[in-house]
C-alpha cells in the first residue's frame, strides 16, 4: 500500500474508536509536552547565560596581549610562562604578522584611552575606545541608533546608551529596564562633543646618528617625547545598544572612535610608560590586539598559531566552552525527566493498539483474505502508531509551549514585585519543535512494533472464522 | 481448531479446468470450505500440493500468497465480510489501494464494479445500511476489481433468502459466462448446484467420495489448461 492510502486508512481507524486514541494521543501530548517544557527550560537558561558573551558579537575575535604585561599578575602564570627572551613586543611588525596568519580577516590594536569629553561645556570624564569600520558588521552592532563612522578616519563618534543618558543628565534608578536606545538618539544624533586628551608627541628627531660615535645620551635623546594637551572636535553619529558591563576588549568602552582617527591622535597610552626604554621611536607598542577571525569554527587554530608566536590570547569561546560544558550535563538531566512521560504515553500506545487488534481481528483476516499481504497490515498498524504520534507531538509542542509561557509570565511577576528586571528564560527554538515531533513519532512507531508485527501474522482462517 | 491435528482434507485429487464452474457438496465438516481455504491461499497444506496456473501454492512465500489472492483470486463469503466502518465504494476500492492502483483510476472501477452488480446507486451507504441481498453483491463487486481468474464462494447464499439467494447465483453465472472465470463454490445446497454447476463434488469426511458432471447446466464457454 502506499503511504497516503496507509494514512487515510489510518486516520479512519483511529477516527473508528476516537475517545480511545484520543485519550492516548492525549497521554503522547503530555509526555510531548513535558519534554519540551524541560529543554525549552534549559535552552531559555543557557541563552540567558550566554547572551552576555554572544551579544558581543566577538565569537569570531581573538584578543592578544604581550606576555608581558602578565608578568607578576600570579606566581602561577609566571611559572609557566616563557622566559623573558621567549617573550615578545606586541608592536606594528608583530600585528602584521599575526594579520598573515592564515585564516585571520585582520588585526587591528586596541586603542583605549580615559580622557574628557565635553558636551554643553560640561566635562565627562569615560573611557574611549577605537573600532575598526568592520566592526559594523559584527551583530554588536544590531541594535544601535543612528549611522556608522562614514570613514575610518572621520571626526565622528557612537556612544553607547548609558553614556548617551549620562550626557542628557539622566540617570537611570538601578534595576530599571533598558533606557529605549531610539528615545536617546534624537537629542544626540549630530550634536558636537570637545575630546580632550593628551598627544604623545616625539621630541625634534634627534642628530643623524653615527653608529662610531654614538653616545648614551643620542639614545636617551631619541627614546624622549613629550605629552601635549589637544583638542578635537567630534560629531555624534550614533548611539548603540552595547551593554558595557558584559563586554570585553574595546567594547567595554563608552565611547567609540574610527580606528584610523584614533591612531592619528598619538594618544598617551598606559603602555607607553611602561615601554619607555624599548618605544624610542614613533613606532607605536599596543597594549593588546583584536583579530578576527574568518570563522568561529577557526578561532582555536588561529589562538594556539598566535601562541606559538609568544603572546597571551584570550578568546570568548574560552569562557563559553565550559558554559557549555555545564548546560550539556544540565540538558541531559532535563531530557531524561521529560521523557520519563513520553515513556510511560509509549505504553498506552502498544496497549491501545493491542486492544485495537482483538476488536479488529475479522476486519484483518477480511483485508488478508482479499489480498492485503503481511506487510500491509504491518504498515497500517505502524501508519496508525506514527499518526497517533505525529498528532500528539504537534498538541504536546503547543501545551508545552504554552506552560512554558504561564510560567515564564509568572515568574517575571514575582521578579517585578522583587523589583528585579524581567528575564526571558523559557526559549522554543525551532529545532526543539521539530525534534519533540520527530521523537514523538519515533517513540511511537517503536510502541508500534510489537502490535503491528502480532496483527501481520494473525492467521486469516482463524480470524474470518471469529465471530 | 483446537490442538489435535484433524485431517480436514485427505487425499483429495482434484482437477479444475478453466472456466469451469464447480460446485463442492458436501455435509458440514466434510472440508470443503478447507479445500476453498486452500484454493484461495489462505492455508497452505501439510502435504500435497495446491497448483493454480503452474504455481505451487504451497511453495509460495507469505508475500507471494498475498499476491496470488490480490490479482488471481476472488473471493465471496457466507456472512458477506464488508468492512463495517467503509462505505460499499470503499469497500469495493480497497484490494484496488492493495494493488496500489493508480488513485485517479480508482473511482471509475469502483463505480463499474458496482454498476455491474446493479448498485450503484447505493455507493456511499455503509453494509448496516443494506439488505443481505445487497451486501452480498457489494462482496461480489469486491472480488470481481481487480479482475481476478478465479472466484471463490464459500456458501454465498447462505445467509440469504431463495429468492435473493437466485438473484446472487445468477450473478455469479454471469461472471463465470461473461468474463470467463473460473468458479469453485462451497455449498451444502445440492439442489442450488445442480442449478448452476458444470460439475458437481461430493466430500465426506475430508475424502472425496464422487465427481461428475452435471448436465442440467448451461455448458463452459472455453475448456483449456488445469
Amino acid at each position: 500500500m502506499k503511504i497516503p492510502d496507509l494514512t487515510e486508512l489510518a486516520l479512519r481507524n483511529l477516527r473508528e474508536s476516537l475517545l480511545r486514541n484520543s485519550l492516548t494521543t492525549v497521554g503522547i501530548s503530555v509526555g510531548v509536552a513535558s519534554l519540551v517544557a524541560m529543554l525549552s527550560l534549559g535552552t531559555g537558561l543557557q541563552q540567558l547565560f550566554s547572551q552576555r558573551l554572544a551579544k558581543s558579537g566577538l565569537f569570531d575575535t581573538v584578543f592578544v596581549s604581550s606576555r608581558r604585561d602578565l608578568r607578576g599578575m600570579g606566581r602561577e602564570e609566571e611559572r609557566k610562562g616563557p622566559t623573558p627572551g621567549e617573550s615578545r613586543v606586541l608592536d606594528e611588525p608583530a600585528r602584521q604578522e599575526i594579520e598573515r596568519l592564515p585564516n585571520v580577516l585582520e588585526a587591528y590594536p586596541d586603542i583605549r584611552f580615559v580622557t574628557e569629553l565635553r558636551y554643553e561645556d560640561k566635562p565627562h570624564l569615560t573611557m574611549i575606545s577605537a573600532l575598526p569600520v568592520s566592526a559594523k558588521s559584527t551583530d554588536a552592532f544590531d541594535g544601535m541608533q543612528g549611522g556608522f563612522f562614514s570613514s575610518d578616519a572621520a571626526p565622528e563618534v557612537i556612544l553607547q546608551k548609558s553614556f548617551a543618558e549620562e550626557l542628557l543628565g539622566k540617570t537611570p534608578p538601578l534595576g530599571a529596564p533598558d533606557p529605549n536606545v531610539a528615545d536617546l538618539a534624537k537629542p544626540l544624533v549630530g550634536k558636537e562633543l570637545t575630546m580632550r586628551y593628551a598627544q604623545r608627541q616625539v621630541a625634534p628627531a634627534p642628530q643623524p646618528p653615527v653608529r662610531a660615535s654614538a653616545s648614551a645620551d643620542d639614545s636617551i635623546a631619541g627614546a624622549a617625547y613629550s605629552v601635549v594637551p589637544r583638542e578635537q572636535k567630534l560629531r555624534i553619529v550614533g548611539i548603540s545598544d552595547l551593554d558595557p558591563e558584559s563586554m570585553r576588549g574595546p567594547m567595554r568602552a563608552k565611547v567609540f572612535l574610527p580606528l584610523k582617527l584614533a591612531e592619528s591622535l598619538h594618544v598617551m597610552q598606559p603602555t607607553d610608560l611602561r615601554e619607555i626604554s624599548r618605544a624610542a621611536t614613533d613606532q607605536p607598542v599596543y597594549s593588546s590586539i583584536s583579530v578576527r577571525v574568518k570563522n568561529p569554527a577557526q578561532v582555536q587554530l588561529v589562538e594556539e598559531a598566535i601562541k606559538k608566536m609568544g603572546f597571551n590570547t584570550f578568546s570568548i569561546l574560552d569562557a563559553s566552552n565550559s558554559l557549555r560544558q555545564v548546560f550539556r550535563v544540565l540538558y541531559a538531566f532535563l531530557g531524561i525527566f521529560g521523557s520519563l512521560a513520553l515513556a510511560v504515553a509509549s505504553i498506552g500506545i502498544v496497549n491501545t493498539l493491542v486492544m485495537a487488534i482483538l476488536e479488529r481481528r475479522r476486519e484483518i483476516g477480511i483485508m488478508k483474505a482479499i489480498g492485503a499481504s503481511d506487510g500491509d497490515v504491518k504498515k497500517l498498524f505502524f501508519a496508525e502508531a506514527g499518526a497517533m504520534g505525529i498528532l500528539g507531538g504537534i498538541v504536546g509542542v503547543v501545551l508545552g509551549w504554552a506552560i512554558g509561557q504561564i510560567i515564564n509570565f509568572g515568574t517575571n511577576i514575582w521578579l517585578k514585585s522583587q523589583s528585579l528586571p524581567p528575564e526571558h528564560f523559557w526559549a522554543v527554538p525551532l529545532w526543539l519543535v521539530v525534534f519533540s515531533i520527530l521523537f514523538a513519532f519515533v517513540v511511537s512507531l517503536v510502541s508500534g512494533l510489537y502490535p503491528a508485527s502480532r496483527a501481520a501474522r494473525l492467521d486469516p482462517v482463524q480470524a474470518l472464522r471469529y465471530e | 481448531m483446537g490442538e489435535t491435528l484433524i485431517r480436514a482434507v485427505d487425499g483429495i485429487s482434484l482437477e479444475v479446468r478453466t472456466g469451469e464452474f464447480v460446485a463442492l457438496l458436501g455435509s458440514s465438516g466434510s472440508g470443503k470450505s478447507s479445500v476453498l481455504n486452500l484454493i484461495a491461499g489462505l492455508d497452505r497444506p501439510t502435504s500435497g500440493s495446491v497448483v493454480v496456473q503452474g504455481r505451487d501454492l504451497a511453495k509460495l512465500s507469505r508475500e507471494e500468497l498475498a499476491k496470488y489472492r490480490l490479482h488471481i483470486v476472488g473471493m465471496v463469503f457466507q456472512s458477506f465480510n464488508l468492512i463495517a466502518s467503509m462505505t460499499l465504494a470503499e469497500n469495493v476500492e480497497l484490494p484496488l489501494r492493495f494493488a496500489e492502483v493508480d488513485r485517479s483510476e480508482r473511482p471509475g472501477r469502483a463505480q463499474e464494479a458496482l454498476e455491474r452488480v446493479g448498485l450503484r446507486a447505493r455507493m456511499n451507504h455503509r453494509p448496516s445500511e443494506l439488505s443481505g441481498g445487497e451486501q452480498q453483491r457489494a462482496a461480489l463487486a469486491r472480488a470481481l476489481i481487480n479482475r481476478p481468474q478465479l472466484l471463490l464462494a464459500d456458501e454465498p447464499t447462505g445467509n440469504l433468502d431463495s429468492h435473493t439467494g437466485t438473484e446472487i447465483m445468477d450473478l455469479v453465472r454471469e461472471f463465470n459466462q461473461q468474463l470467463g472465470m473460473t468458479v469453485v463454490m462451497v455449498t451444502h445446497e445440492r439442489a442450488l448446484a445442480e442449478r448452476y454447476a458444470q460439475r458437481m463434488i461430493f466430500l465426506a469426511d475430508g475424502k472425496l467420495i464422487d465427481d461428475r458432471p452435471n448436465a442440467g447446466a448451461a455448458p463452459a464457454t472455453q475448456g483449456g489448461r488445469p
